[in-house]
């Protein structure tokens, strides 16, 4: 059942995207190992972390793409999601530190130790065993997620309203967190980490197999949302997103639609920040900020919501344009990031894909008529969009 | 026949509802009953309560009184829409409302009767029944040739023959259709009344309209509403020699 459900995504576009991502996956660390510093080929460690995070930002946007391209919820919150399975990923990494911390205790993260704590609190317990922690970065975001959506869906809270509270839900976790009693270390977060799973998490090694996870990650997510919004279920999401009345009255409850791609996307948006935190090499509460979450609305826009392969072009295309932008005119790059909202939504509404798609359609179709009308009559041939 | 009777026979029975919006009575002390394959007309002015009393009976506006049976037994305030639905009472929307970004066959496999829970229809393969259905419903509304079709490319009154098809392949037991011929041409609308007689051969149908020679083609017993209570009932002949709805409706 599985198999027959995740066969219905492959469709061309995804197959493509699909091989490259497990490309990706081989022959960056082969680039990044095998090929000595010397080489021209050779991709350094920066280059590494910095593609790396790149997918889970992939990841994230194609997560709130699944609820705000292909259901109409504008999550303006989806940071939240991203941060939570970032700490669950984090504490996970802290109690990797053990005793080599400043203070050495075995029992005790240093920030706790310098808060004068004596002993581990109890949302602490489980985190040293990797299996535990990675259950929580699931689990964590997706009962949020549910709770969250629960209320606000039954209630019937869309659009705007639904945006803000969603934004307010982030601000909310972002002061939670900024406390130093919240116990996930206050402003300066979870950092200084050693190993992961035993191995050092700085090696050559462990950033690579981090990077390959992060490509296979972003590869089954695309996978299980194409798969997701090509069965009847996503045809019932874009119903409640174009006419939810009429899905009402034809007995559905679209509150429970929406709650289960909400959920789902939650707890992707999750596993992007698990796969962030180890390569970037900190959380703190700023993952929470209002804005984070606006920039990927931003991401999804430009790359073309309501398609699988949009936000990942826009997550890479943006952050590359950040990361460049960043080191030339760093004072400019919120004015450069507002400035591309407003064009992709002005002249862009569908996005890059969006917009490759029309172009293409368009071609075809003149190229279909031209081939229907005598190559005598001399006249221009006019296609129907102009 | 007491009232008792009459609730347990009859498809749908309404007694003494009202429904104020900020002290505006839009619902007032209404009373009607549909037999069973009963199609009956509704007509009057606007305003007169008639989508309104649609509301009602779907579950979309809780009326402040009054009672509203369904089936006989099932008493309609306590269910919402959704429930409502699976009941087996389908609803056409004064302004026609398909899934315009799904083709017309999508639209049809989405309204057919049918498990209504997310997680089955992650894993659902429709199934050959279910084409031959569709098929079917296509044939009906007349749109078998633009089965792939995105919904939001069809005319105006093919959109609403689409909206009528969904409610065939919900299957329900009374449909409710609310000024289906608005926006249509002259030959739309008496290709629709012949539908809905069709399909009233099978079902129990509401229908309210303003379009006169279209209430004369369905041939069925008339209501007329005013200001939220039936002002006049029986045949259309009967009904439009009635002094009061002159007044108030067809004379002005
Ligand atoms: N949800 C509502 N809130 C306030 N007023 C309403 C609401 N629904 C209907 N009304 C009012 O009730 C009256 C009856 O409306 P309606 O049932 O749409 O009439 P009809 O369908 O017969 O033209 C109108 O005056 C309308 O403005
Ligand atoms: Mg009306």
């Amino acid at each position: 059942m599985i198999t027959h459900f995740l066969a219905g995504g492959l469709e061309r576009r995804i197959n493509i995207v699909l091989a490259l991502l497990i490309a990706a996956a081989i022959v960056v660390p082969v680039l990044h190992l095998m090929v000595p510093p010397s080489s021209p080929l050779h991709m350094p460690t920066y280059a590494v972390a910095l593609t790396g995070k790149y997918l889970t930002y992939a990841l994230l946007a194609l997560a709130l793409d699944l609820v705000w391209g292909f259901c109409g919820i504008l999550s303006l919150g989806h940071a939240a999601f991203f941060a939570l399975g970032g700490y669950a990923m984090g504490m996970y990494l802290m109690r990797q530190i053990g005793a080599r911390g400043v203070y050495g205790n075995p029992d005790l993260p240093d920030f706790m130790v310098f808060l004068n704590w004596k002993e581990l609190p109890w949302f602490w317990y489980g985190f040293d065993h990797f299996w535990f922690a990675m259950l929580m970065v699931m689990a964590v975001p997706g009962l949020l997620a549910f709770i969250f959506g629960w209320f606000a869906f039954r209630s019937r809270v869309t659009g705007v309203y639904l945006s803000i509270i969603t934004q307010a839900l982030t601000y909310a976790l972002m002061l939670a967190f900024f406390r130093n009693n919240m116990g996930f270390g206050g402003n300066n977060g979870l950092t200084d980490f050693k190993d992961i799973l035993g191995f050092n998490i700085q090696a050559d090694t462990t950033r690579s197999v981090l990077f390959a996870a992060s490509a296979l990650a972003l590869a089954l997510g695309v996978l299980v949302t194409s798969a997701l919004v090509r069965s009847k279920y996503g045809k019932l999401l874009i119903a409640a997103r174009d006419a939810e009345s009429r899905m009402r009255f034809l007995g559905y409850r679209p509150e429970n639609i929406k709650l289960f791609a909400f959920t789902l996307s939650a707890i992707m948006a999750g596993i992007a920040g698990a796969l962030y935190v180890p390569q970037v090499g900190i959380i703190n509460p700023g993952e929470f900020a209002p804005a984070n979450s606006i920039e990927v609305v931003v991401w999804t826009a430009v790359g073309g919501r309501g398609t699988i392969i949009g936000p990942i072009i826009g997550a890479l295309l943006v952050n590359g344009g950040k990361s460049w932008f960043t080191g030339a005119l760093p004072e400019l790059w919120l004015f450069a990031l507002g400035a591309l909202f407003i064009a992709t939504t002005l002249f862009l509404p569908k996005g890059i894909v969006g917009m490759w798609e029309a172009w293409w359609r368009q071609r075809r179709e003149s190229r279909s008529i031209a081939a229907i009308l005598p190559a005598s009559t001399g006249n221009p041939v006019e296609s129907p969009a102009e | 026949m007491t009232i008792g009777e009459t609730t347990a026979t009859s498809i749908l029975y309404l007694d003494g509802v009202s429904v104020s919006f900020d002290g505006f009575r839009a619902i007032n002390n209404l009373s009607l009953v549909l037999e069973p394959g009963e199609m009956r007309a509704i007509i009057g002015p606007n305003g007169a309560g008639k989508t309104t009393m649609m509301d009602i009976i779907t579950g979309k506006t809780r009326p402040d009184a009054g009672e509203v049976f369904f089936d006989g037994k099932v008493d309609l305030t306590k269910h919402d829409e959704s429930e409502i639905a699976q009941l087996g009472i389908g609803r056409k929307f004064q302004k026609p409302t398909v899934f315009e970004s799904h083709t017309v066959e999508d639209n049809l496999v989405l309204a057919l009767a049918g498990p209504r829970r997310a997680i089955p229809a992650l894993f659902h393969r429709q199934t050959k029944a279910e084409h031959e259905r569709i098929d079917e419903i296509l044939q009906t509304i007349r749109l078998t040739a633009r089965r792939n079709e995105l919904a939001a490319a069809l005319s105006h009154g093919q959109k609403q023959w689409l909206e009528i098809g969904m409610l065939l392949a919900q299957d329900p037991k009374l449909l409710l259709v609310d000024e289906p011929v608005a926006g249509m041409t002259d030959a739309e609308t008496e290709e629709t009344a012949l539908l809905l007689r069709e399909i009233a051969q099978t079902r129990s149908v509401i229908v309210v309209e303003h379009d006169m020679q279209f209430v004369r083609d369905l041939g069925v017993k008339v209501t007329c509403l005013h200001e939220g209570s039936v002002l006049a009932e029986g045949s259309l002949d009967q009904v439009s020699g009635d002094q009061r709805v002159i007044e108030v409706y067809l004379g002005r």
